[in-house]
Parts: structure tokens; sequence; C-alpha cells
């Protein structure tokens, strides 16, 4: 052992132990339970329906950047209800454990957590929020979007693309995992020096927090890497940087700044990984640590992620308010201004996260100063929303709701924003709920964009509409748990109630804090109404198919492919005219999808390399945690052996020919005629699939035969 | 540029479909991610030095021994003439693929192999004389800065060796296909990149340690 480890440990089993399994506890056992059922369930329906095969091939060995989306915003979902599922065991427990008299169930003293126990659910749901479920929720939609809009046929790396994929996987199962072997870390899902340290956190929560941040941070580093090679090199001809839609936009701004602030994270973690393994002496109290090394370099990284989560939604945002008020983007170039603005001021403002650090007026101004600067380009995107809804035809369809609701949200939450930035105030309310008020806001701006890019862009997935009458229903269940929950949790906050608190001892705050649990029993009707959404949408998908253009009024290039969008994306790729490319054909009526002739496809192939990498990544985390040290040297070689094994493999890709590329568009494009609604082009004329019959070439186009470039002649 | 205006367009003089066969360049697309990925890794680089900064003052070093005891420039300039030495053969290398010289190539090879090995061999001989005098990580803050910096540089120089061992094979056997040169292309910026990383740790770590 490179340290001394308080408690047992073997060399074949590191510190695990059966004593590690937490079986006595009322509520991880039962739960463990039915997860057990839950999954053998899954496995048991898989193999009745003989459907191995089919998800082997079709989604855990895919490089197609739909379905890794797909599977992304699926972790994304499924972590979004664990972290729901945390928050609400935060927000029953403060609720009880109300003064001296509150009674105390299972063991807690009061309410029915115990501290500890509430200390690892506050962290895991921070980081479970952040890094597990807005971020993978954000970089699917991206991945499914992106290539869509600037018309690629898929990501600059396809097999990245899934290695990105697999290990942020193997993250979401690490953390999965520490609910039932062993702790969670229970200093904050931002970590405290130097309470993370050896001496003060003996137990493997803290490295179960530390893997599992280090590999969301490889995943996010290597994603951001692929979207913004995809962006440079992949548009389609004239797709001039100024014709870009907006959300690709953002993705570039968000991707940039991922790109530059993860490694941030990994040397921060790193570091305390360097202490708790090494026994060095970065962050710790005495012998030269420096305890706010450790909280600057989180910053460094933690206030750029901050808008490495915004900045997609507020391209979601951007792309869904046009549609629904039947117009064009208001003041695109500002637009595009003010997310690079953004982006550019993140690296400017993260010791307003510590003001309290003590660092002196003048460093504390500059970053209140910079912080401040943010609410420019923030107020610029709002007023550029505004007036894109000024005189446009507005149609309150649920994306719509959602993305209008995120903007009153981000008003709430901007100003809260500038109130802290002061950093008299700040260190009036710093590490109190009115902080946590604030960033929920924030965060909840995120939520609302997601579930609005999920109702918008799910008809081009999927091919048919969410239903409208549940997706209002969660929208405004949603809101009300939202205001429920946060308006007495600003209140809270001025009162001077303080952050992670597992026993409150003001009785006063009762009926505040019971209004809060109102508000996330609301919230849970939400989720239970987003389920059942699901269900119906489902059930009902053949009454709700959509054709090419399923909102009617939609501008960019994702719209001219078929829905749901085949997996090489565009049989020809488009040449860009316009921005919005769509909108500018529906205008002058060149709505023909058909070009005159199909040529062959360069597709790459599937591969189970990156699951097997990612499968390999949660056994280093695993074994790293547990200190196993021959797992995590032999799943560390088997890695390196892996990778250079697949550089060996030149036969990556295959051709698909240009008559079966006809037959596939054929059927699309029948499909699309056969659901095709009347109302569909409210801009443009209908798309014109029914003029001819399309078997017979280059004549079909009424209008669009002769418009081809000459090769068309050739057919 | 938008759709505001609604003049007709003479389709003929449209474009809409490219047939141009444009194949996006496999080599420029390659190489453009490894910049970004060399940016990421010139971001660690830069907190780590952020980090060294941080832990370089004298109450850093917790009362034991501090750098200027113990950093040696001469030697570490033994290490510069090895790695840049390396690095100039990486660059016959390429220039012998530039010239489609398989033999040139694979000797350039061997000879970067070689001189990054022997840079490795004097970082791994000093850390062993400074852990015998009882200079480590674990003594003080400033320690394990000096410590963590210099061997994630060298770190850096195994995996780099070790990628030059694998495309040694590479070559040999694929001779130079689009994936080969490209892994020879980006293992060149990835070389030059710690050779330009060794200049700020010579500059920093031991130039300004006699100063600590």
């Amino acid at each position: 052992m490179l340290v001394d480890l308080q408690g047992p440990w073997s060399p074949l089993l590191g510190r695990l132990a059966l004593s590690q399994i937490p079986y006595e506890n009322h509520i991880l056992a039962p739960l463990f339970v039915v997860v057990v059922i839950l999954g053998l369930a899954i496995i048991a329906a898989i193999s009745y329906f003989g459907k191995w095969g089919y998800l082997w091939r079709e989604w855990l060995t895919t490089v197609d950047h739909k379905k890794i989306g797909i599977m992304y915003i699926l972790i994304g979902l499924v972590m979004l209800f664990r972290g729901f599922m945390d928050a609400l065991m935060i927000r029953t427990q403060q609720a009880m454990a109300v003064g001296p008299d509150a009674p105390g169930y299972l063991g807690a003293l009061h309410g029915y957590l115990a501290p500890y126990h509430f200390g690892q659910i506050y962290s895991a749901h921070g980081v479970i929020m952040i890094l597990l479920a807005a971020t993978p929720l954000l970089v699917g939609i991206m991945n499914v979007i992106v290539p869509l809009q600037i018309g690629a046929r898929d990501m600059a790396y396809p097999y990245l693309n899934a290695l990105g994929l697999w290990v942020t996987a193997a993250a979401a199962a690490l953390v999965m995992v520490s609910l039932f072997v062993g702790d969670f870390s229970h200093n904050g899902w931002f970590g405290i020096a130097p309470i993370f340290e050896l001496s003060y956190s003996p137990g493997v929560g803290v490295d179960y927090w530390m893997w599992v941040m280090q590999l969301t941070a490889l995943g996010s580093t290597l994603g951001s890497i692929n979207i913004l090679a995809t962006v440079v090199k992949m548009r389609a001809p004239g797709m001039t940087w100024l014709r870009l839609p907006i959300f690709t936009w953002a993705a570039v701004a968000s991707n940039i700044i991922a790109l530059t602030s993860f490694p941030a994270l990994t040397v921060a973690l790193a570091l305390i990984g360097f202490d708790r393994y090494l026994g060095t002496h970065f962050f710790t109290a005495g012998l030269g640590g420096n305890l706010m090394l450790y909280t600057n370099l989180f910053w460094i990284w933690g206030h750029p992620e901050v808008y490495f989560v915004i900045l997609p939604a507020f391209g979601m945002i951007s792309e869904i308010i046009p549609t629904f008020s039947e117009k064009p983007l208001f003041g695109y170039v500002t637009m595009v201004l003010a997310t690079f603005g953004i982006a550019g001021a993140s690296w400017a403002v993260w010791l307003h996260h510590f003001f309290t650090m003590g660092a002196g007026p003048a460093v504390n101004s500059f970053f209140s100063v910079a912080t401040m600067l943010v609410g420019i380009p923030t107020g610029v995107k709002v007023f550029n929303w505004a007036f894109t809804m000024y005189r446009g035809r507005l149609r309150f369809e649920t994306a719509m709701l959602w993305a209008v609701g995120a903007v009153f949200l981000l008003l709430l939450g901007g100003l809260t924003g500038m109130m802290l930035a002061i950093p008299a105030i700040n260190y009036m309310v710093h590490n109190s709920v009115f902080v946590i008020a604030h960033f929920h806001q924030m965060l909840l701006v995120i939520v609302y964009a997601i579930f609005g890019a999920v109702t918008y862009w799910w008809p081009k997935v999927f091919g048919f509409k969410l239903n409208e009458a549940w997706g209002k229903a969660v929208f405004w269940l949603f809101t009300a748990g939202s205001v429920l929950v946060f308006v007495p949790m600003f209140t809270l906050g001025f009162m001077g109630m303080t952050r992670r608190l597992d026993y409150v001892f003001n009785t006063q705050w009762q009926p505040l804090l019971d209004i809060q649990v109102l508000g996330i029993a609301v919230y849970s009707l939400s989720v239970l109404a987003f389920v059942g959404m699901l269900y119906v949408s489902i059930r009902d998908h053949a009454k709700n198919q959509v054709s090419v253009d399923a909102w009617g009024t939609a501008r960019s290039l994702e719209w001219m492919t078929p829905s749901p969008v085949p997996f090489y994306n565009f049989a020809v790729v488009p040449h860009i005219n316009a921005r919005d490319e769509w909108a500018w054909r529906k205008e002058h009526g060149f709505t023909d999808l058909r070009p005159d002739h199909y040529e062959d496809i360069h597709m790459p192939k599937n591969t189970g390399i990156p699951l097997i990498l990612g499968a390999l990544m949660f056994l280093l985390g695993f074994g790293l945690t547990w200190r196993i040290w021959w797992l995590c040297a032999l799943s560390l070689a088997l890695i390196i052996a892996l990778v250079i094994i697949r550089s060996f493999d030149s036969d990556t890709g295959y051709t698909i020919p240009a008559d079966e590329v006809e037959r596939m568009e054929r059927g699309h494009h029948e499909r699309a005629r056969a659901v095709d609604l009347p109302a569909a082009g409210v801009l443009g004329g209908a798309i014109a699939y029914g003029q001819a019959d399309p078997a017979v070439k280059g004549q079909g186009a009424a209008l669009g035969g002769g418009m081809t470039s000459p090769e068309g002649s050739r057919v | 540029m938008s759709s505001s205006t609604s003049k007709a367009i003479d389709p003929s003089s449209v474009e809409l479909w490219d047939h141009s066969h444009h194949h996006h360049d496999v080599l420029s697309t390659r190489t453009f991610g490894f910049w970004l990925y060399m940016l990421s890794d010139a971001m660690i680089f830069a907190l780590l030095f952020a980090a060294w900064g941080v832990l370089s003052y004298s109450h850093s070093f917790a009362g034991g021994p501090i750098p200027a005891d113990f950093v040696k420039p001469g030697y570490a300039f033994l290490q510069t003439l090895a790695l840049f030495g390396s690095v100039l053969a990486y660059g016959f290398t390429m220039v012998a693929l530039k010239n489609g010289n398989k033999a040139g190539v694979i000797s350039g090879l061997w000879g970067a192999l070689i001189l990054g090995a022997a840079f490795l061999a004097l970082d791994i001989n000093d850390v062993v004389h400074l852990l015998d005098a009882g200079i480590t990580p674990q003594r003080s803050g400033g320690l394990s800065a000096f410590f963590i910096l210099t061997q994630t540089h060298a770190l850096h120089i195994l995996f780099g060796l070790l990628w030059m061992l694998v495309m040694l094979v590479q070559v040999s056997r694929f001779g130079f296909t689009t994936e080969v040169v490209g892994r020879m292309l980006t293992l060149r910026l990835f070389w030059h990149f710690q050779a330009v990383i060794w200049v700020f740790v010579f500059v920093f770590v031991y130039l300004r340690g006699m100063l600590i």
C-alpha cells in the first residue's frame, strides 16, 4: 500500500468486503431488490422477444450519431430520475427534521435520514444532475441534431463518438453501483478541501465521486473534440459560417468551453487522487498544501461548465421560438456574438463562487464586474427572443411553452445572479439556500429547454409527434412544482437558512418547507405525466405520423430529411443557398426532396470495441475506488492493448451502392407522401412528393427537375 | 439572405444538391481533431504549471528540501539535448515520409525512439536519486507539485514511445496508407508538443527552481 488506510485491505478484493453492502439499510436494501427485479424483468423481456441480436447490432455496437444521441438521452433521463429521487429525499427530510421535537425514524435522530446518509444524497444529487443528467441530455441532443443541421452524414469521428457514449455510461454505472456497494462522497458535489483528504474521509465515497467525475470529464472532452471537428470539417457545400443554424453555433461555443475547461476538472481531481493514493500534499491542511488551490482549480472548470450546459439550452430556445412564431430569428448575428460573448466571459468569473475566500477588494471587484458583464450578452438574447415573438404568428404548442417558460425562468435566475454578483450581497447570502434557488432557476432553464427540444425534435427522430395534451400537462405540473419549490427557497435564503441542512433548527421555517414538499409532490405528478405522455404517444404513434417538416414552419436543414431520419441522413448532400435553407426552399418552391440521381454512400462500420472499452473503464474506475490493484492493472493494460489492436484494423467502412440508396429513399418518400398533412406548407407549397411517379427519375420534379446541377442530364 | 423577401428565383440558376463528389479530406479532419486534443492537453499542463506556481513559495516546502537544493539544470540540459535530438530525428522521419522512403522512415523512427528513451532514462535516474535522498512527493506540497508536473510530462513521453513502437510495426507492415500517414502526422504534432512543454518545464522548474 502506498498510503495508510483505515480498515482492512486484501490483495484480491482491495477494500471490498461483504460489510460494505448496506443490506441493513432500510431504504437501500428494498431499492436494491426493486432494481434487481427490474433488471431481471428487462433481461427476461429481451430474451423472450429474442431481441439480443437486434440490441447488439442496432444499438450497442452502433456508430450512428442519432442512435448514440438517443442512448445519451436515455442515460440522461434515467439519471434525471435518480437525481429527482435524491431531491425528493432532501426535501422530505428537511421538512420532517425541523426543531428539537421532530421525531426520528429509521435510525435517524430527526427525520428519516442520518446526517452521513443525507450528505451522500445531496452530493450525489449535484453530481448526477450536472454531469450525468444535464450533460448527457444536451450532448445527446447535440449529437442527434448538429450533423443534421450542417448537412453531414455522420460525425467527424463516429468511433470516438461511440467511445464517448460508453465512457459516460461507465460513469453512470459507477455512480449507481455506489448506491449498493459502499458509500458515496458526503462532501458536496464540488468537494470541499481538505474534507475529501484521506484522513478526514477515509471511506471509498470520495473515490467513487472522483472517478465518476473523471470518467464524465473524459467522455465530455472526447465529445467536444468530435462536435467541433464535425462543424468545422463536415459542413455541406454552401454552409458558410453565417448560415449555420443557431443551435449549431451554440454547440460550437459550448464545446469550445468543454474542450478547454474539462481538463481543469481532470487536473483538480487527479491532484486529489495523488493526495489520496500517493500521499502527496496538494490540498492538505499543513505540509505546504493549499486548500484554496483546489477551490480555484475546481471552479476554473466549474463556472465554464455552467455555461457549457446553458449555451446549448439557449440554442434550443433559439430554434423553437422562430418555428412557433413563424418568423426568422431576430438578430441572428447578434445572437452568435452574444453566444461567444457568454462563452468568453465564462473564463473570467469563476471566483464569484467564493468571494468569501477573502481575496481582497481588487480581486473581488474584478470578478464582480466580469460576472455582471455576462448580463449584457444574455440580455441581448432575451431581447432577440422577445423581438422574434413580437408580431409573429405565435402557436403555443408544447415545445413553445417550454421555450417561453425557459425565458421567464432565465429572467428570474439571471436577475438573482446579478444580485449575487455584488460581493457585498454575496457575503450576506453566501452558502444560503438563496444561492441554491438561484442556480436551480438557471438549471431549470436548461431542463425547460431540454423538454422543449425533446418535444420539438422527437418527430424528426421517431417519425411521430408526442401527445400535445399530455405534453401540456407535463409542462404545467412541472411549472407549478418549480414555483412551489423555489419561491419558498428564495424566501428561506433571505431568512438565513443555509444549504445542506439535515436538521433545520428554526421551527418558523416549517410552513415554507412544507410548501416545498407540496411542490416536490407536484413535480412527482409531472414525472408521472411524462411517463403517461410517452405511453400515450407511443400507443397512438400511428395516428401522429409526420412527414419531413413536422411543425410545418421549421426553418433549418434537419427538417429536409425524412422523419425518422435514415441512417445515412442525406441520400445526396444538399447544396446550401441561404441561412434557414429549408425556409428558403419552401419560400421559393424548391420543396422537391428528390435529387435527379443518387450516388454511392460511404458509411462507417459498426464496432463493439467502444462498448468493451467503456466496460473496461468502468472496471478501472471500480478497481481504483476499491484499490483492487490487479483489476486496475488488468483493465488498463486491456484498454491500451485494445486501442492498439483497433489501430491495426483498416477495414472500418463500407459503401452503399446508388441503386440501394434510391430504393431506400423511394420508401421514405412514399411513407412521407402517405402521411403528409395538407397543412404542411404554411410558408411554401406542399412538399412535392406526389407530382409524378417517383420511379421515373429526373422527370419527377416539375419544380426540381431543371434546377439541379448539369450532371442531372447524365442520368 | 433570409427569407424576408420573396423574389422569384430562376430555378436553373440554383444548385440544390451537391454532386461535386467532394470527399472530405480524411487527413485534414484527423489532424484538426488532434490539434483540438493537443489544446486540451495544453490545458492540463497549464493547470499543472499553475499548481506549481501556487505551491512553489518557500513555505510550500514545509521546512523540507527546496528546489535550489536539488535541481540540476545542467543535468536537465542533457535531457533537453536527448529530447530535442529525438524531435530532430522525427523531423528527418517526416522528410523521408514525404519522399516515400520506407527505410528512411523506419531508421528515423528508431532514432527518435532511442533518443526519447534516453530522455526517459535520464528522468528516471534523476527521480530515483531524489527519492533516495529523501526528496519525495510525500514530503511537502511544493515537492508534490514538482514531481507531478515533471512526471506527467515523462508519462506523455512514455506514451509517445509506445506510439512510436506501434508505428514502427505499422509502417513496415502496411506501408504508407492513409491511416498510417495520418498517425505519423499526429504523432509528429504530439512529439513536438511534448518538446515545447519541456521548454517550459526546463525554464519554470529547473531554471526558476534555482531561485526558490
